[in-house]
């Protein structure tokens, strides 16, 4: 069948499927299970109203359970089995993992983006929002400098190729090199170490404009008048940014921060697309898509191993959220 | 149309945080209820729970003698007017006001009639295509009611209806409020405020509550005149009821009491021969006290301030002793007593006489 | 802010120019490979893209014209005119140009300022006039292969759609563009709906355990996607879906739930309770108060995930990776473009730069037309 054609197809069952999964889940409670009348009518509306929250919520805690919660198991499981997954092997695929080179690097790589990108586009997107909120075409400069956010990482990956490349002709950077300075040209991405950085900044040309919109908000969010009183206790304009405004944005900061993490740690895409990791620019997302479909044990192992990196920001996430909500 | 009774209803959060207790009332059809009481007091946690917005956690609560703890709320023939209005934004104000009608599947041509009906009495009509967007304060305060009437309610309730409209359109409203109460008479009204001139002018009755119960159930007159207990006494009336503390002197069908300042206050409060050496509080409104011309006082003490608000001047007196500051209100201007010393007495029928906060009038 | 008194406007036109810099920092890489995606591969490699729009100077080489022959004084003349040389008229279609330089020598192709004679030495001499013209001065008749020369010429910047032919047409792209439509639109409409249920209850309805269902659905929104993958395309496998467009359609709408919960709660339980009351009060029950209150007013969120979904999806890589099969019928446009294009068509620019537009056109056209809706999403996600 015509995949568009089955895509129509899709969008009508499943649409109309959740309707009617939603009118006749909701009917069966109230008409048939618990009818609102005779003798137990009100004890009947109160028992439909403690059940009715879970049929609201049932295809989504389906979904995440088995595409979600499932595969947190199923894959520290699969990481135990052999590549073809019919032998147990205990935790070799770890020890395996962690004796080998490529992995150390791609861990201490993967730091380092950690460490740089959040940190960076963060502090960019401050910086940004800051100076962009006082200008009258301010709104134009946010919105060019958020567009990146609407191209893809493959997209963003070629784009940036372009910049790099060797070719003085080509790449802007050897352009600026051999023309203004008149050295020979070069292939930044296999300078080692440095490589890291420029793949880094594919990534932070494409968040900053994600941290520039949120803490431009809280910064307009911040009482006018604590800053009219900074003004007039004959605070300057940068002691006003950093003493008065930016401590009152510190919780969006570490929001924006930790988001920021946990997409590094997900994307793979720019190491795949700009060096396929060679040239010690592994990271483990790319480092574990190596072994996809050829040695899966060894493929969940890099996940599971994803997962434990990611966890005290999870664990940090959830009692942020706990503590907003009394 | 509708009774309601309460019965020791009580409400507790987690089991372990009481809000209120003991709550007994009974309401009768075409009474205006008005529970006033400070912040934090469970005025509004009442009527919720009245809404069946809240869970009854104690007691029981009737509607017409059918017990409606676990009715959901619009089971229970209530209508409610919230206090930001809580009007639907993305409708039009004739959607707004057949919302519920439409939910409980009415002929449209009940629905038109009853929409129309209720946009008469609230003068809605020219803008019932409109959205609450475009209606002014006043308005949107209309359509919320208006959403009530639609519904035919037994029971009305109001959760400070006017406390979003300013000055001038909030008398204005209690009025159009008063005028409606009076054109259905039949209609039982429960009305929550932190407003006394509401709570006075609209109420047949007030309640007051302190202290997670009910201070007292009354008209507005009864609380301003026999107020059962120093929290009534000083919540009703502004500024509050001063209290001078003393010892019965002389029982009878008058009390006199010797207060601790050295002055003497006569009280209409009957009292028996061993209430004699009692220890009271003698209250007195501001408003009741007057120079005394010679004879017993009730006080005298320095003004310290005075506040002229034309068409009276509110004294305010030196502290004497453990007593909070007095105040004084004296009808016209009156310029030349600041610093001076005044002696102020009343009459015996505006004197009250509280002992251990309860009034001896209730004994 | 903008009122105070005695504010200094020094500070201003460094902040101006300030965002002036970082705003074309951000925009260069984007527009260079814009224009490049309009040029064809050997103005690419002749040229910088930031050279694109002024006229260039390539160097040309052509023939005498042998069939001009005419004998002159000390040998033979041949005449003609450069722009109708076999050899350099494609370049030139209206047959006119400016010659800058000529020479001799493709060492040397502009040793000699236009119009100038050129001394070559054996009684040889060429002149090549601006407009093309030239005389040739030969000691003798050279036969059948008439004499190189070489000139530099200036090109008026060339701009064609050639790439974006080759690439929609040839390239399998627009297969790839229809697959990736066929991945996003049901993959951005059904996880909404679930979703919007879900937060509903879990905004406005009560029930035990109500809080730890959040926290769990704010610790899955930082599950890494990787995880997922092999555990869940064995079950596909397993249970018959296998690498298909269903399985992708299951993939997306589940991976999409927790951010989708978490946004549209947030925004949910900033409705004003009295309104939710009120419709509770006039006798809606949850289903209704959720149709006809809770989903118009959530519009702007709803709006919010669906640019964002829409976005993720588009944009994906890795999910299409796993989830598809990696035939050509069924690549989506970032997997043939990591694929196909950024490895084997590797040197070919303009095609890539094509390919890489044609992939974010549409997304780019979604996000600003609806950047309103997206960034008010994004705030209901993380500013209280």
């Amino acid at each position: 069948m015509n995949p568009v054609f089955q895509g129509l197809i899709t969008i009508a069952v499943g649409v109309g499927g959740i309707f009617v999964y939603f009118i006749a889940s909701n009917a069966f409670l109230d008409k048939v299970l618990f009818p609102a009348k005779g003798p137990n009518a009100s004890r009947n509306i109160n028992r439909a109203n403690t059940i009715r929250p879970w049929l609201f919520m049932a295809p989504t805690i389906i979904a995440l359970s088995l595409y979600l919660v499932y595969p947190v198991i199923g894959s520290f499981i699969r990481s135990l089995f052999n590549r073809s997954g019919d032998e147990f092997v205990g935790f070799s695929n770890y020890t395996t993992m962690f004796a080998s080179s490529e992995f150390r690097t791609a861990f201490w790589n993967n730091v380092l983006w950690a460490l740089v990108v959040p940190s960076v586009s963060t502090f960019l997107g401050l910086l940004i929002a800051q100076l962009t909120d006082k200008l009258r075409w301010g709104n134009i400069a946010k919105s060019l400098i958020f567009m990146p956010m609407a191209i893809s990482f493959v997209g963003a990956s070629l784009i940036w190729k372009f910049v790099y490349a060797i070719d003085p002709e080509l790449g802007v950077i050897n352009a600026i090199r051999v023309n203004m300075f008149g050295a020979s040209p070069l292939d930044v991405l296999q300078i080692a170490f440095w490589n890291n950085l420029f793949l880094m900044v594919i990534l932070i040309w494409v968040q900053t404009g994600f941290a520039m919109v949120i803490l431009s908000a809280a910064l307009r969010g911040i009482p006018e008048e604590t800053i009219e009183a900074a003004i007039i206790d004959g605070a300057n304009p940068f002691q006003i940014f950093f003493r008065i405004q930016v401590p009152q944005v510190t919780n969006t900061i570490i929001v924006v921060f930790t988001t920021t993490t946990i997409l590094v740690l997900k994307v793979f895409d720019i190491v795949y697309a700009m060096t396929g990791g060679n040239f010690n620019t592994q990271i483990l997302p790319s480092y574990m898509m190596q072994f996809m479909f050829r040695d899966d044990g060894r493929a969940t192992a890099v996940a599971i191993v994803i997962m434990l990196i990611v966890t005290p920001v999870m664990i940090q996430n959830i009692r942020q959220a706990r503590a907003e909500m009394r | 149309m509708a009774t309601l009774k309460l019965t020791d209803v009580a409400k507790t959060y987690g089991g372990t945080v009481d809000v209120l207790r003991n709550i007994n009332l009974d309401i009768k059809t075409g009474e205006l209820i008005v529970f006033v009481g400070p912040s934090g007091c469970g005025k509004s946690t009442l009527l919720r729970m009245i809404a069946g917005l809240e869970k009854i956690t104690g007691g029981t609560l009737e509607i017409d003698g059918q017990v409606v703890n676990d009715t959901p709320p619009a089971q229970r023939g209530i209508a409610m007017v919230f206090q930001s209005y809580a009007l639907y934004p993305h409708m039009t104000v004739r959607d707004n006001m057949s919302f519920s009608l439409k939910l409980a599947k009415k002929s449209k041509a009940e629905i038109e009639e009853a929409v129309s009906k209720a946009a008469r009495i609230l003068q809605l009509e020219p803008y019932l295509d409109r959205l609450p967007k475009a209606l002014s304060g006043g308005q949107r305060q209309r359509v919320a009611i208006g959403r009530s009437i639609v519904r035919d309610p037994k029971v009305y309730l109001f959760d400070e209806p006017l406390s979003n409209l300013d000055a001038a359109l909030r008398v204005a409203t209690r009025i159009e409020i008063a005028q409606l109460k009076e054109s259905m008479p039949d209609s039982t009204m429960i009305y929550v405020t932190h407003d006394q001139v509401e709570a006075m002018t609209l109420a047949s009755r007030i309640v007051v509550l302190a202290n997670k119960g009910i201070a007292q159930v009354g008209t507005p007159l009864d609380l301003y005149e026999r107020p059962e207990n120093e929290f009534v006494a000083q919540f009703i009336g502004s500024p509050a009821m001063n209290l001078l503390s003393g010892e019965i002197v002389e029982t009878g069908q008058h009390t006199t009491v010797k207060l601790d300042g050295g002055g003497i206050a006569v009280a209409a409060v009957p009292t028996q021969a061993a209430d004699k050496g009692l220890k009271v509080n003698v209250g007195v409104r501001p408003e009741d006290l007057y120079e005394a011309q010679g004879g017993d006082y009730i006080f005298d003490a320095k003004v310290n301030i005075t506040e002229a608000l034309g068409e009276v001047t509110l004294l305010y007196f030196e502290p004497q002793g453990d007593n909070e500051a007095l105040i004084g209100k004296l009808p016209g201007i009156h310029n030349g007593l600041r610093g001076t010393p005044v002696k102020m007495t009343a009459k015996p029928e505006k004197v009250q006489i509280f002992h251990d906060g309860r009034s001896l009038h209730y004994r | 802010m903008d009122n105070i008194a005695g504010k200094k406007s020094s500070l201003s036109i460094v902040v101006n120019i300030t965002v002036f810099l970082l705003v074309l920092i951000w925009l260069i890489p984007t527009v260079g490979l814009f224009v490049s995606s309009f040029r064809d591969r050997d103005a690419i490699s002749a040229s910088g893209w930031w050279l694109a729009p002024l006229a260039t100077e390539q160097t040309f080489r052509g023939r005498g014209d042998t069939e001009s022959v005419t004998p002159g004084d000390g040998g033979v003349v041949l005449t003609g005119n450069v722009f109708l040389d076999p050899e350099i008229a494609p370049s030139f279609p209206n047959g006119e140009g400016k010659i800058a330089a000529f020479g001799d020598s493709g060492r040397e192709p502009g040793e000699f300022p236009a119009g100038e004679v050129a001394d070559l030495g054996d009684g040889a001499s060429l002149i090549v006039e601006r407009s093309g013209d030239y005389v040739f001065t030969l000691p003798e008749d050279p036969g059948d292969r008439g004499p190189r020369y070489y000139v530099v010429a200036k090109t008026p910047p060339s701009f064609t759609l050639d790439n974006y032919r080759t690439v929609l047409s040839a390239g399998g792209m627009g297969q790839a563009f229809v697959n990736t439509l066929t991945v996003t639109i049901p993959t951005t409409i059904i996880p909404i709906l679930m979703a919007a249920f879900a937060a509903y209850a879990l905004a406005w309805m009560d029930f035990a355990g109500r809080s730890w269902l959040i926290a769990a659905i704010i610790g899955l929104l930082v599950v890494p996607l990787q995880l997922a993958l092999v555990p869940m395309l064995t079950l596909h496998n397993q249970v018959g879906i296998g690498q298909s467009f269903l399985g992708i359609w299951l993939a997306h709408a589940a991976f999409g739930q927790p951010l989708a919960v978490y946004l549209l709660r947030n925004y949910m339980i900033g409705l004003p309770r009295d309104i939710i009351e009120s419709a509770r009060v006039d006798g809606g029950t949850d289903f209704q108060i959720f149709m006809k209150i809770i989903l118009p007013l959530s519009f702007p969120a709803l709006a919010a995930f669906a640019i964002f979904q829409f976005l993720w999806t588009w944009n994906d890589l890795l999910v299409a990776k796993v989830f598809l099969p990696s035939s050509e019928e069924t690549k989506v446009m970032t997997v043939k473009i990591a694929d196909d294009l950024l490895g084997s068509r590797g040197g070919d620019w303009g095609i890539l730069a094509a390919a890489a537009f044609v992939s974010i056109t549409i997304p780019l056209l979604v996000f600003f037309t609806l950047q309103r809706y997206l960034v008010r999403g994004l705030l209901a996600g993380s500013v209280k």
